[in-house]
């Protein structure tokens, strides 16, 4: 019932059954006015180069997000420290619509001593924090960008045994700041047998190094089953094996999105294939969640930590020029001091040439 | 066949007048009447003919035209000692150069019996056997235990336990090196394999090819002490190693700066073969594309992988060696398990869509790195490690510790330098 319909029908009639309000109305306002207003959300990827995060986030949202893209050789990576390159695309589907934020990190596990690189993208991750914070404390609130990030894909390596020491010292450096959602990246390498045991293993050593990865929400127990169930299935497939293709192939008679080897062809959107589905499915579901958790989780974390440490200032150049001042002052001291010995030196020799009383200043 | 004592009366010098000829000296004449010298049988130069040939000795010099005498390239030893070993200064395989194709197509009056010399060779390697000492580098979980163990169809690689490993990323490059026996046909190898788990595994790799390096010129280091010495051992034991499988990650975009960092730094101290390890993640466009780059940037970073250009001997040298340098770096898939395909057994992996099949060659190139390595270029291999590898770090050596870490002078003192 719009309120259109309700002056339509002419006057403030009573509903049909005593003691009925009607404010039950309120989520299909809460609704449409989100429609109206659209959604925003920023998904941050983070993997070494080649492990088909481009090609996973096409395929995710079917778009192109990177349409000129030149790879780089391994001698133009040398001088190249970790980049961070964010790109909007505005999605529309059925009038709900969708400002897509993705930020990539090429030149992540590039370099032969990727001891600092991701420190660059920490730095990004607080910067969004930060610019949230000076908005929302700001004077004008009405328009507030949220550029904070959402979530963050973490695409390890199928190749290895399990983690490697990169991947377990990064998310131990972000788990506190972003969602962090691990996923095994070109995952037709492996058998299933294998796809099991590195599952395991991840999560075993996750387990190992407290790394807090994002944990689905429960199903609420007034939901219908089959999201019950469906919840329980992502959260068992956790980690999540994905194939990412937007080629498509002909494969039984239908054309599907897949990769194809002169031993079969993959397809990306077959459960038994990957879990790719499975990962577009609680990405979009639970798209509100990630963005509450962000809200009530890491940008709370972020905002008590720094208003502790800055008492109410709101930027870093206060605390910088506070430096500074003190510099100065240790400066200035440090002047008058040596100007106090000067003149102590000065008056002892004028005692010892003549032969003074031997007072001492 | 052993030879018949013959001899004429007048020719044979331990006939004195008055003694009866010996009784194992016959008086015979060939068929076609012409007389025949018998020289009492020397240990040097087997002599085989038969009926109907004519049986060269040093004396029928002006007879015969010299360039059918047994060329000085012949090892003129008897067989018994001096087995095709690594301080033997004639490789074998000059042995078919010096004979066959340096003497210009002489015309050989008949059979002489001298290319039975690689039937020797061969009865002599099959009796002491030989050495093969190859080193896997990569990092972990690039399949190079499973590829060994495809290769040589046996456990040879040391983490022969499957999959479930716990062991630990080690902190800094180890090398561990297991040596197997493996006897085919006759034939027994002594299959050494070098690995070098932590390679390119920690967050900062620097100079993590550097225990490597050492490794490699340690193995020189001991033969060459080995060699110096005044009497040395009848086959010194060779460590070396022959070749140097580099496994690239096959991530489609182009090599790793660690790639190329190492190979610069040791393709002139051993044979760096290349090759693209689980190449089931690309498809066959992608590979193709990924080798052009690969190849592309060896290029540039002025790379020599294994076989080299320079160290090509002849035309038809080069026109092998081109072939296999067309299509490397190969891209291989390794397995230990079999499964039934079109009713054959193979070996493979199975996935939910298909059955990758390692001997394939539409779906890998595992057929053609076994025959590259093991059928044609595994002696080789051990030649270009001998004469140029070593050889070079010997020069070094040498000439005064050039940049290399130094050994206790007294032993080059006692050398026969």
């Amino acid at each position: 019932m719009s309120q259109a319909d309700k002056m339509k029908q002419g006057q403030f009639t009573n509903p049909e059954t005593p003691g009925y309000v009607g404010f039950a109305n309120l989520p299909n306002q809460v609704h449409r006015k989100s429609v109206k207003k659209g959604f925003e959300f920023t998904l941050m990827v983070v993997g070494e180069s080649g492990l088909g995060k481009s090609t996973l986030i096409n395929s995710l949202f079917l778009t192109d997000l990177y349409p000129e893209r030149i790879i780089p050789g391994a001698a133009e990576k040398i001088e190249r420290t970790v980049q961070i390159e964010a790109s909007t695309v505005e999605i529309e589907e059925r009038g709900v619509k969708l400002r897509l934020t993705v930020v990539d990190t090429p030149g992540y596990g590039d370099a032969i001593n990727s001891q600092d690189c991701f420190s660059t993208i920490i730095s990004y991750i607080d910067d969004q924090f930060e610019r949230y914070l000076h908005d929302e404390s700001g004077l004008n609130r009405r328009h507030i960008v949220d550029n904070r990030v959402h979530c963050c894909f973490y695409f390890i390596s199928p190749l290895g045994h399990g983690l490697k020491p990169l991947d377990v010292q990064f998310m131990k450096a972000i788990h506190n700041k972003v969602n962090v959602v691990p996923v095994i990246a070109k995952a037709d390498t492996l058998t299933l047998r294998e796809r099991e045991r590195l599952k395991r293993r991840i999560l075993d050593e996750i387990d190992e190094h407290g790394i807090k990865i994002y944990h689905l929400p429960d199903a609420e127990s007034d939901e219908d089953e089959d999201f019950k169930e469906q919840t329980r299935i992502l959260k068992a497939s956790i980690p999540f094996a994905v194939v990412g293709s937007n080629q498509q192939i002909e494969a039984k008679g239908k054309k599907v999105r897949g990769r194809l080897y002169p031993w079969g062809v993959v397809e990306v959107e077959n459960p038994e294939h990957n879990d790719f589905l499975k990962l577009r499915t609680m990405l979009i579901t639970h798209m509100q969640d990630l963005q509450e958790v962000t809200q009530d989780l890491h940008y709370e974390n972020f905002r008590s930590e720094r208003l502790k440490r800055g008492g109410s200032r709101k930027g870093p150049e206060p605390e910088e020029t506070d430096k500074d001042m003190i510099l100065q002052e240790k400066e200035a001291e440090l002047r008058r001091m040596q100007e106090m010995i000067a003149k102590m030196q000065a008056q002892m020799q004028k005692h010892g040439d003549g032969e003074g009383d031997g007072q001492h200043v | 066949m052993p030879s018949q004592p013959q001899g004429t009366g007048h020719h044979t010098p331990v006939d004195t007048a008055g003694k009866s000829p010996t009784p194992h000296k016959q008086t015979d004449v060939l068929p076609s009447g012409a007389p025949i010298t018998e020289k009492p049988e020397e240990p040097y130069y087997v002599t085989m003919y038969s009926p109907g040939t004519v049986y060269v000795s040093m004396d029928m010099s002006d007879i015969v035209p010299p360039e059918v005498r047994p060329k000085p390239v012949v090892p003129a030893k008897p067989p018994h000692v001096g087995a095709p070993s690594p301080s033997s200064p004639y490789p074998p395989q000059g042995l078919g150069a010096g004979t066959g194709g340096s003497s210009g197509g002489s015309t050989l009056l008949g059979y002489i019996g001298i290319d039975t010399i690689i039937e020797q060779m061969r009865k002599k390697t099959m009796k002491t056997g030989f050495d093969f000492n190859i080193m896997v580098v990569g990092h972990s979980g690039l399949g190079k235990s499973t590829l060994l163990n495809t290769l040589f169809k046996s456990q040879v690689s040391r983490r022969s336990a499957g999959w479930a490993r716990d062991e630990k990323i080690p902190k800094t490059v180890e090398i561990k090196a297991v040596s197997h026996f493996i006897e085919e046909g006759g034939v027994k190898m002594k299959l050494t394999v070098v690995d070098t788990p932590g390679f390119g595994d920690q967050i900062n790799n620097d100079n993590c090819w550097e225990p490597i390096g050492k490794y490699i010129n340690e193995q020189y280091e001991k033969f060459l002490k080995e060699e110096v010495n005044i009497t040395r051992k009848k086959r010194i034991p060779d460590t070396r190693v022959h070749c140097c499988l580099y496994f690239i990650s096959p991530t489609g975009h182009s090599l790793r700066q660690l790639d190329i960092e190492f190979m610069k730094h040791l393709s002139h101290s051993v044979n760096i073969i290349p090759i693209i390890a689980k190449a089931d993640t690309m498809t066959i466009e992608e590979r193709q594309d990924f080798k052009q780059r690969v190849r592309k940037e060896l290029e540039m970073g002025g790379i020599e992988y294994y076989p080299q250009k320079e160290f090509d001997e002849d035309m038809e040298d080069k026109s092998d060696n081109d072939k296999i340098r067309e299509s490397m770096p190969l891209a291989v898939v390794g397995s230990d398990k079999e499964y039934q395909v079109n009713g054959k057994r193979v070996l493979g992996r199975k996935t939910a869509w298909g059955v990758v099949e390692v001997e394939n060659p539409n779906h890998c190139e595992f057929a053609q790195l076994r025959d590259f390595l093991i059928r044609s270029h595994l002696q080789d291999l051990k030649e270009v490690t001998h004469n140029i590898h070593y050889e070079t770090y010997r020069a070094k050596r040498l000439h005064g510790n050039g940049g290399l870490h130094p050994v206790s002078t007294n032993d080059t003192q006692e050398s026969n330098l």
